[in-house]
């Protein structure tokens, strides 16, 4: 048999595709149907967050956090609230790590919530994104009642949340659990048995549970690949440990495995969530630490003392200093490990703050994951990846 | 825990025989220095040694500190799903001085490398695919350098005649403001203030 020269073909996938979850644009080298390797371009959505928070006094920094992954807003405001906290030695009060608990699980169940349902989206199905949009609509409306904004909340702030519950919340939260139950016994039977679904997903981008280590993974997908690693379990943070939950993990590292371990994540998140609305019902107090240096006095006290005018002014326009130091906090959010390391040079603005995005290594790894893939397991794979641009690109 | 960093700390430095320049646990972390010769051979033995264990490698990010010699800090941060802990190592560089590439080591490192390269401008020897990533195909500069201004030096816009999208020189219609809120009743940074000059030191 003569040798056959074997010609690739160079394709451009995206940056404007339906499949691509946002401005991903992939070169991708194909022979024939098989992916012979992917090169993601990223950085089209890069607005120089890093560069702009150099510039802003440490609150003002905060909304910058709910453009990252902009489906998960709140997890992000965690860890940047965590980490100022670290660097300024102080403690949220109680009430407020609670009610910092209860709105990281609303998010995570947002953020699950979406890619679960579009994952099914890309690989066939109509269905679920039409009946999971309503629940996070319910969700957002949540947010809404607490910061006056559905999406970009920036609620979390260094120090506790910004404000108590809305009268009545609680109540409605606890009838929206109730109703949430039987909607994910819903979604589990459109997808689990479905035979399409499990075509699509079953043995696809498999990784195993040393190549998850090797190219950085977390969340979801180190757990999919058969590590019990959380970071609310093993490094918790606010009031997690007193939180009564189970880390669900995957044993095959496919794609089938990272949506079930999220649909099962979400199970325990309303756990979470029916926990914290128990203990808000008793636990009283202030939501954020009490000591003007830090946080701002309420509207109504500013009327009637100069002092607290004085305080208002000041932190809304110099803000408070920072001792210098440098910390790396990272929290659990719903698609991984997020990090902030945060550099002060004892100004009251970051000298540096990096933001370690989950995705970002995770879409790394795509080449990797998709190599000998056909095309159209690639669109499962970033499916199940469940990347957002708005945190890989900053 | 802050005990169990300080003893790991003891160790590596032991261990590694002269590649750690300094280790010091801060705020409960434990953060090491090395020279960028050594940091290969430091990230391989944290990786493998029985009693760090630190599998993945989490992140790598640069800092800029253009008063310094060696203006810049490569900066790995590192997890130990087994232990439960992290580390955090430095090795400062200039404009010129190439870092050896974690590549090998860890397979994570190629973009977090490729992304300092791109916003910092450290050069990184034996990466396999050292490119740009997040700035525009063709940017000029290292964004995150403090001496790169916020607004950055061209803007673009879309141009009808010419039908395409055009590179201009930033024009700001209003001056970039900065404003410097640090109140000098308050410390904490030394400075002088408009009329010092004439006051006689008290020595």
């Amino acid at each position: 048999m003569s040798d056959v020269e074997i010609k690739t073909l160079t394709m451009n996938f995206g940056p404007q595709h339906p499949a691509a979850h946002g401005v991903l644009r992939l070169v991708v080298e194909m022979d024939g149907e098989i992916v012979e390797r992917c090169d993601p371009h990223i950085g089209l959505l890069h607005r120089g967050t890093e560069k702009l928070i150099e510039y802003k006094s440490y609150l003002q920094a905060v909304p910058y956090f709910d453009r990252l992954d902009y489906v998960s807003p709140m997890n992000q405001e965690h860890a940047y609230a965590l980490a100022v906290e670290k660097l300024l030695g102080i403690q949220a009060p109680e009430r407020g790590q609670y009610i910092r608990v209860l709105f990281s699980e609303i998010t995570r169940i947002l953020n699950h919530l979406l890619n679960v349902t579009t994952f099914a989206m890309d690989v066939g199905a109509l269905t679920p994104p039409l009946w999971g949009f309503e629940q996070r609509e319910l969700l957002m409306e949540y947010y809404e009642q607490v910061s006056g904004s559905r999406m970009h909340a920036a609620y979390f702030r260094p120090g506790g949340v910004h404000q108590d519950l809305p009268a009545g919340m609680l109540d409605s939260m606890e009838g929206w659990i109730k109703q949430f139950y039987p909607f994910l016994k819903d979604i589990e039977y459109l997808l689990n048995d479905n035979r399409i679904f499990r075509m699509r997903t079953v043995d696809i981008g498999v990784v195993s549970s040393q190549q998850a280590l090797d190219w950085g993974f977390s969340g979801p997908l180190i757990r999919a690949s058969g590590i019990p690693w959380d970071l609310r379990k093993s490094q918790p943070y606010d009031v997690y440990e007193r939180m009564d939950f189970d880390i669900p993990v995957g044993k095959t590292g496919d794609c089938f495995a990272r949506y079930l371990v999220r649909i099962e994540e979400m199970y325990q998140s309303v756990r979470i969530m029916e926990q914290c609305v128990a203990a808000l019902r008793t636990v009283g107090g202030p939501v954020r630490v009490d000591d003007r240096k830090i946080s701002p006095p309420r509207r109504g006290e500013m009327k009637d003392s100069m002092e607290a005018l004085i305080h208002h002014f000041k932190l809304y326009t110099e803000g408070y200093k920072v001792p210098a130091g440098e910390t790396y906090t990272a929290v659990e959010a719903p698609k991984g490990e997020f990090g902030v390391y945060l550099v002060s040079d004892g100004t009251n603005k970051p000298y540096r703050c990096k933001i370690r995005a989950p995705g970002f290594p995770h879409l790394q790894a795509l080449d990797m994951m998709t190599k000998g893939h056909q095309l159209a397991d690639m669109s499962a794979n970033i499916g199940s990846l469940d990347i957002v641009f708005g945190e890989i690109d900053r | 825990m802050a005990d169990t960093l300080t003893e790991l700390g003891e160790h590596i430095a032991q261990a590694t025989a002269g590649a750690v320049t300094a280790h010091q646990v801060r705020l409960e972390e434990l953060m090491l220095e090395t020279t960028p010769d050594k940091v290969i051979a430091l990230l391989t033995f944290l990786r493998d040694d029985p009693k760090c264990l630190f599998k993945q490698l989490i992140d790598i990010c640069g800092v800029d500190w253009p008063e310094r010699e060696k203006r810049f800090d490569v900066v790995y941060n590192l997890l130990s799903l087994k232990n439960n802990l992290r580390v955090r190592v430095k090795v400062a560089t200039d404009e010129t001085t190439p870092v050896p590439s974690a590549a090998p080591v860890y397979s994570s490192a190629g973009w977090f490398e490729r992304e300092t390269y791109d916003l910092y401008g450290v050069w990184f020897s034996d990466h396999p695919d050292l490119r740009r990533i997040l700035t525009d195909y063709g940017f000029e500069g290292h964004p995150l350098r403090k001496d790169f201004p916020l607004t950055g030096f061209v803007e673009l816009r879309w141009d009808d005649v010419q039908k395409r999208v055009i590179y201009e020189p930033v024009k700001l219609t209003q001056e970039f403001r900065r404003f410097d809120f640090l109140s000098p009743w308050e410390g904490g940074i030394e400075r002088e203030l408009p009329g010092d000059e004439k006051a006689t030191k008290a020595s």
